[in-house]
C-alpha cells in the first residue's frame, strides 16, 4: 500500500508541472507582455506611472530575460512564498484574492459530490437489480435529461422561476445583510438556505452520470460467473448484492472524484457566473475578460492542483478498496 | 416415485429461455436418474442442454430462462437429511421450489455443490480464497471464525494444494488456473455435498493439469462416497471415471446406461455416431475420422420429432420426422429414446405405410 | 483421446457456453457482416432510431438554414424588440364566421411610463396573414443560386411575423436559431473529426508500441484528464486575437475543444490495441508476412470500428455542449456568428429573461440536438457489441 502510494506521487509530479507550464503559457499567450497592457491601461485612466515601480516589476517578474527564466521565477515563487503575482485590475495580491474565494469552492464542490453520491448511489442500485422496471425506466430518464440539459440552463430555470414567481432573486449563496458580515450562526444558516440551489444545479449532471455507469457496471457484474457461483453455494441473495458485485461496481464510484472533479469545477464556473455566487469561476471570467492574466492564470493552476490532488486521494481510496489495484503490478 | 438408491430423479425437465427473437427450449424433456454414491457423466455437444440441466437442479436459471416444466426428486438418505427438511429423508421436489427460497438456498452448497468451467471467475477478485472458503463454511456449518479457518485450510491441504496456510490470504488473480479449481473443489467439499455437480471443471484447463483435476475428483468422490455429476465432452474423461453415462442431443436425454453398455453396446445412432469420431492409435489410424454429417440445428429452429433425425443415417421416414421417440428401457437399466428399438412402434409404422400404399393403388 | 465435439462457434457468456441460451449455434448456420449484425441489433432500439430521425432533422434543418429560416440572422426590427411569440392559427372565428387560412395576431406597442420602454403585445384584432414559400429577402443558395423565397413568411413582407418571439434587437430567434443550427451542429462533427485522429493516432501507438511511448502518452492523457476542461478551454480561448475573422475563430474554438476531447477515445483505443496485439489472429497475420501497417490497418483497426463509431457519436453532443458553455460565457464563438450558445448569451441576465423568457428557447434546441445524439450513440454502442445484452 505505502509502495503504491509512493508510485501515485512520483506519478504527480510531471503531473503538477505541466500544469504550471499550462498556466504560465496562458498568462504569457496574449500579445505583448502584461505590463505593457497594464502602463496602457493605467495612462489610460489618467493615473501617474511611477517609473521605479515599473522597473521593479520589470525585475521581479524578469521580463527582460528570456521565457524559461521568466518561468522559474514565477513558479520559484509560488512555491517559495506562494506569491502569485498581483492583479493589476484589483490592485491586490493574487493570492490574498484567491484566498477570499477558494474556501466556498472547494466547500460547494465537496457538497456536490457528496450530494451526488447519496442520490446516485441508491438509484443506481435499484435500477440495475430492478432492471427494466418502471422505477429504473424513470431513473433512466432522469439519467438521460441531466446529461443533456447544460447545467447553466437549468439555473437560468430555477432563476427564471424563482423571480417570476417568488419575486425573489435567488442568485448569490447569501443575502444582503450577511453579504460582508463576520461568520456566525446566522451567517452559516443564511449560506444553508441559499446553497441548495447551486447544489442541485451542479449536482444534476454528475448524479445522472454516475447513476448511468452504476447501473451499467452493476448489470455486468451481476452476470459474472462468480456471482452464480456464489449463488450455488447458498450466499442468501441481499449478501450476494452487497458483497460481491457491488464491491466491483463501486470502483468507478470511488474513482469519480477522478471526472466529476474536473467537471464539477469547470461547471461551477458557468453556474457560478449565471448565480452570482462569490467563489473562484467568476473572478477567473472577469479576469480573463479584461486580460488579468496573473490572476487567469493562477487560479486555472491552483483549481487544476486541487483537482489532481482530489484525484490522487480517490485513487489511493480505490487501491484500499480493491486489492486487484494495490496489489497487481501494472 | 424414485427407487431407494436413486439421489436424483430428473422427470420431464423442460428449461426455456424467453427471448425477443422467441422461444430456446434449451432443455426439453429431460429424464435422467443419478445412483448414489456413483459418478455419471454427462456428455453431448455444446449447446445440448447439460449445463442447463444442472444449473436447473440449483435452481441457478436466471430470465429470461425458467423451469416451465417437469420434477427434479432430491432424496437424501436418512442420516443426512438437513434440519431444514421437514419428513426423513423423504423426496422433495426442487423443481417446485422458488429459485429464491431459503430451502433451496440452505441445500445449494451444502447438499448439493457446484463447481464451473472457468475456476479463476467463479471467485469474486475482491476477495481472498480464505475469505470465500470460509463464508460457505460459516454459512452452513455452526463454526466460529478461527474453526472455519483451520477446516479451511485443512481442505485446501486436502484438494493438494501446497502451503495452505498462505494460500488462504491469496487472492485468486494470484494462483493459477488449476489452483484455483483446487479452491472451487475445497470451497464445494467444505460442507460434505451427497452431490457434486462439475460443469466442464477441466475444460479452461491446460491438459496436464486437466488430468490432474480429474485424478484429485475421482479420488474425493472415492473418499467421500458423495455422487458426482460430471459434465463434459471430453469422451477420453468419461471413460475414465464415470459409472454411468448420459448422452444428451439438443435440450434432450437420447441415452443413459452405464459406461460398458455405453461404450461398448451403445443403442442410440447419435452415442454411435459419436463413439466413431473419436481418433484411434494404432489400427485403422491413417483412415479419415468419421464425423457426424451436418450441424447442430439453431436453438429457435428445432426439427421436430426426434431431433437427431436430420442428421441420422437410419432416420425413418415418416415416423421419426414427425412424433417424439419413445423412450425405451432395456432389461439391464439401459435406456435409449430412439423408434429403432421400439419393435412395436416400427412395426405400426410399417403397416401403415403398406396401407396407404395400398389405398393410393 | 480427445472429444470429438467441435468447440462452440459463437460465445455466449463465458461461463455457460453450452447454454444455447442467447444466440447458441445460429452463426453456425448464418453467416453475416459485422455491419448488418450491428445495424440489425441498432434497429430494436427504439430510441435510438427515434434519435437518429431528430438528428437527420437538425442536420437538414443546418443544410437548408436559408430556406427554412423566414430572415436572415441578422436582419433587425427596430419597431419589434422583445415581441413576444405568434401562435399561427388556422382558423379565424373573431367576427362572427369561420374565416380559414394560415395566420397570425399582430402586435400592439405600449409605452413604460416609468423606462419608456417599448413593450410589445399580441393583438388579437389584427391578422397577419401567411404564406409557404413566401417572397422575402434574397439569399445565395449554398452559393449556387440566389432566390428569395423562404419556406414561410408573412404574404406582406413588410408585416411582422415572429414565431418564436424577437430579442433585444428586434431579430427574429426562429431564424436565428435555425442559422445557429449550422454552426453548432457542424462544430460537433468537425471537432469530432479532429478529436477522431489524434485519438486513434495517439491511442493506437500508445497501445501498439507500448513500453516508453505507452507510458508518455498515458501521462499526458492522464495529465488531460486530470484538469478541469472549462478553465483551460477559457485560458485558452482568451488568448485568441480578437482581430481574428470568424471562420477562423469558428476553426480556432473547434481545435481548442479537440485538444482536450481526444483523450479518452485515445484511452479506449489504446486498451483495444493492448488487447488485440495478443490475439492469436494478430500473430497469425504477422506470421503471414504482412506489413506492420497492414496488420494494423487489415486486422487490428476494423475489429473494433463499430466501438470507434459508437464512442464518436457519443462525443458529438460533448462537443455541442462545450461550444454552448464557451459561447455563453462569451469566450466562444463572437456576434455575428450565431450558435446556440451565442444566442443563449442574451439570457444571461435574469431580468431580461423574466420579460422575455422565450430567449431560453436556443437552450431547448441544444437539449434536443444532444439527447438526440446520445440516444443514437448508446443505441450504437450497445450494437456494436453483438455479445453484451
Amino acid at each position: 500500500m505505502l509502495s503504491f502510494i509512493a508510485r501515485r506521487l512520483l506519478y504527480m509530479v510531471p503531473t503538477l508541472v505541466l500544469i504550471s507550464i499550462v498556466a504560465f503559457a496562458i498568462i504569457q499567450l496574449p500579445p505583448g507582455d502584461f505590463l505593457t497592457t497594464f502602463i496602457a491601461r493605467m495612462s489610460a485612466q489618467g493615473e501617474a506611472i511611477d517609473q521605479a515601480q515599473i522597473d521593479s516589476l520589470r525585475e521581479r517578474y524578469g521580463l527582460d530575460e528570456p521565457i524559461y527564466v521568466q518561468y522559474f521565477k514565477w513558479i520559484g515563487g509560488i512555491v517559495t512564498d506562494l506569491d502569485f503575482g498581483q492583479s493589476f485590475e484589483w490592485k491586490r495580491s493574487v493570492a490574498d484574492l484567491v484566498w477570499d474565494r477558494l474556501p466556498l469552492t472547494v466547500l460547494l464542490a465537496g457538497a456536490t459530490l457528496t450530494l451526488t453520491w447519496i442520490l446516485a448511489f441508491p438509484i443506481g442500485i435499484y435500477s440495475a437489480v430492478k432492471q427494466y422496471s418502471i422505477g429504473d425506466y424513470l431513473a433512466t430518464t432522469i439519467g438521460y435529461l441531466g446529461l443533456a440539459i447544460p447545467n447553466f440552463m437549468i439555473a437560468l430555470i430555477l432563476l427564471y422561476i424563482g423571480f417570476r414567481y417568488f419575486g425573489q432573486s435567488v442568485g448569490g449563496l447569501f443575502s444582503p445583510e450577511y453579504q460582508d458580515a463576520a461568520w456566525n450562526l446566522g451567517k452559516v444558516l443564511d449560506l444553508l438556505s441559499h446553497i441548495w440551489i447551486p447544489l442541485i444545479v451542479l449536482g444534476t449532471a454528475g448524479t445522472a452520470g454516475l447513476i448511468r455507469i452504476l447501473r451499467a457496471n452493476l448489470l455486468d457484474e451481476l452476470r459474472k460467473p462468480y456471482v452464480v457461483a456464489a449463488r450455488a453455494r447458498g450466499v442468501p441473495e441481499r449478501r450476494l448484492l452487497v458483497r460481491y458485485p457491488l464491491r466491483v461496481a463501486m470502483n468507478p464510484f470511488i474513482s469519480t472524484i477522478g471526472w466529476v472533479l474536473p467537471a464539477l469545477v469547470g461547471g461551477e464556473v458557468i453556474v457560478a457566473k449565471v448565480l452570482s455566487l462569490p467563489t473562484t469561476g467568476p473572478l477567473m471570467l472577469s479576469a480573463l475578460t479584461s486580460q488579468d492574466m496573473y490572476l487567469a492564470g493562477s487560479i486555472i493552476m491552483i483549481i487544476s492542483v486541487l483537482t489532481v490532488v482530489g484525484t490522487l486521494i480517490s485513487d489511493i481510496a480505490l487501491a484500499w478498496l480493491d486489492p486487484r489495484v494495490r496489489l497487481r503490478r501494472h | 416415485m424414485p427407487q431407494p438408491d436413486v439421489l436424483l430423479e430428473v422427470k420431464g425437465l423442460k428449461t426455456h429461455f424467453f427471448l425477443d427473437e422467441g422461444v430456446v427450449r434449451a432443455v426439453d424433456g429431460v429424464n435422467l436418474t443419478l445412483p448414489r454414491g456413483k459418478t455419471v457423466c454427462v456428455v453431448g455437444e455444446s449447446g445440448c442442454g447439460k449445463s442447463m440441466t444442472a444449473r436447473s437442479v440449483l435452481g441457478l436459471i436466471e430470465p429470461p430462462g425458467k423451469v416451465v416444466d417437469g420434477n427434479i426428486w432430491w432424496s437424501p438418505s436418512v442420516d443426512r437429511a438437513p434440519a431444514a427438511m421437514t419428513g426423513n429423508g423423504a423426496p422433495i421436489d426442487l423443481a417446485a421450489l422458488d429459485r429464491r427460497s431459503e430451502r433451496l438456498r440452505q441445500i445449494r452448497g451444502k447438499d448439493i455443490a457446484m463447481i464451473f468451467q472457468e475456476p479463476m471467475a467463479s471467485l469474486s477478485p475482491m476477495y481472498t480464497v480464505g475469505d470465500q472458503l470460509t463464508e460457505t463454511i460459516r454459512l452452513h456449518l455452526p463454526m466460529n471464525k478461527r474453526e472455519a479457518r483451520d477446516h479451511g485450510v485443512s481442505l485446501l491441504r486436502r484438494v493438494g494444494i501446497p502451503r495452505p496456510e498462505q494460500r488462504m490470504d491469496a487472492y485468486p488473480w494470484q494462483l493459477s488456473g488449476g489452483m484455483c479449481q483446487r479452491v472451487m473443489i475445497a470451497i464445494a467439499l467444505s460442507c460434505g455435498p451427497s452431490l457434486l455437480i462439475a460443469d466442464e471443471p477441466t475444460t479452461a484447463l491446460d491438459v496436464t493439469t486437466q488430468a490432474r483435476i480429474i485424478d484429485l475428483l475421482a479420488q474425493l468422490q472415492a473418499d467421500t462416497g458423495m455422487s458426482m455429476m460430471f459434465i463434459t465432452h471430453d469422451l477420453g474423461v468419461v471413460a475414465e471415471i464415470a459409472d454411468e453415462v448420459i448422452v444428451m442431443y439438443l435440450g434432450t436425454v437420447v441415452e443413459q446406461g452405464s459406461v460398458d453398455q455405453i461404450f461398448h453396446n451403445p443403442k442410440h445412432p447419435y452415442t454411435r455416431a459419436l463413439l466413431a469420431s473419436i481418433p484411434t492409435m494404432g489400427r485403422g489410424a491413417r483412415k479419415r475420422l468419421p464425423t457426424i454429417r451436418g450441424q447442430v440445428p439453431p436453438p429457435l429452429n428445432r426439427p421436430p420429432g426426434c431431433p437427431y433425425h436430420p442428421r441420422c443415417d437410419l432416420a425413418v421416414a415418416g415416423l421419426c420426422d414427425t412424433a417424439d421417440p419413445p423412450t425405451v428401457e432395456f432389461s439391464d437399466g439401459h435406456r435409449t429414446r430412439c423408434v429403432l428399438h421400439d419393435p412395436q412402434t416400427l412395426r405400426e409404422h410399417e403397416e401403415r405405410m403398406v396401407r396407404t400404399a395400398q389405398e393410393d393403388t | 483421446m480427445q472429444a470429438s465435439i467441435p468447440p462452440p462457434v459463437r460465445d455466449v457468456p463465458e461461463s455457460a457456453a453450452d447454454t444455447a441460451g442467447p444466440g447458441g449455434a445460429a452463426a453456425t448456420t448464418y453467416t453475416a457482416k459485422q455491419s448488418t449484425l450491428v445495424w440489425r441489433a441498432f434497429k430494436k432500439h427504439r430510441l435510438a432510431m427515434a434519435g437518429v430521425a431528430v438528428t437527420i432533422a437538425f442536420y437538414v434543418v443546418a443544410l437548408f438554414a436559408e430556406f427554412l429560416a423566414p430572415y436572415s440572422a441578422s436582419r433587425f426590427d427596430a419597431e419589434s424588440t422583445f415581441a413576444p411569440p405568434q401562435l399561427p392559427q388556422i382558423v379565424d372565428i373573431s367576427d362572427d364566421g369561420w374565416d380559414w387560412g394560415l395566420h397570425v395576431n399582430g402586435y400592439t406597442s405600449s409605452m413604460d411610463q416609468e423606462t419608456y420602454a417599448q413593450t410589445y403585445e399580441i393583438d388579437e384584432s389584427t391578422k397577419i396573414p401567411l404564406r409557404f414559400f413566401a417572397k422575402g429577402e434574397s439569399y445565395e443558395f449554398w452559393g449556387l443560386f440566389e432566390t428569395n423565397i423562404h419556406l414561410i413568411g408573412p404574404a406582406d413582407p413588410d408585416q411582422p411575423m415572429y414565431l418564436l418571439g424577437t430579442d433585444g434587437n428586434g431579430r427574429d430567434l426562429l431564424s436565428r436559431i435555425i442559422h445557429a443550427t449550422r454552426v453548432s451542429m457542424s462544430i460537433g462533427l468537425v471537432g469530432v473529426t479532429m478529436t477522431f485522429v489524434l485519438g486513434v493516432v495517439l491511442g493506437g501507438i500508445s497501445g501498439y508500441v507500448g513500453g516508453k511511448t505507452d507510458l508518455v502518452i498515458q501521462r499526458l492523457v492522464e495529465f488531460f484528464m486530470s484538469i478541469p476542461t472549462l478553465p483551460l478551454w477559457l485560458g485558452l480561448a482568451a488568448a485568441l486575437p480578437d482581430q481574428w475573422g470568424p471562420l477562423r475563430r469558428y476553426f480556432a474554438i473547434t481545435v481548442i475543444l479537440a485538444i482536450i476531447g481526444w483523450t479518452s477515445l485515445a484511452r479506449e483505443t489504446r486498451g483495444k490495441f493492448m488487447s488485440l496485439r495478443e490475439e492469436e489472429f494478430v500473430t497469425s497475420a504477422h506470421l503471414d508476412g504482412n506489413s506492420q501497417p497492414r496488420v494494423i490497418f487489415r486486422h487490428i483497426l476494423p475489429s473494433f470500428t463499430s466501438h470507434l463509431i459508437a464512442s464518436l457519436s457519443l462525443s458529438i453532443p460533448a462537443m455541442i455542449l462545450a461550444e454552448t458553455a464557451l459561447s455563453f460565457l462569451g469566450m466562444g464563438l463572437q456576434a455575428p456568428v450565431v450558435s446556440w450558445g451565442v444566442l443563449l448569451q442574451d439570457a444571461q441576465d435574469i431580468r431580461t429573461v423574466a420579460t422575455a423568457a422565450w430567449l431560453l428557447l436556443p437552450g431547448l434546441a441544444v437539449v434536443a440536438a444532444v439527447l438526440a445524439l446520445n440516444f443514437v450513440g448508446d443505441g450504437l454502442r450497445d450494437a456494436a457489441d453483438p455479445y453484451k445484452r
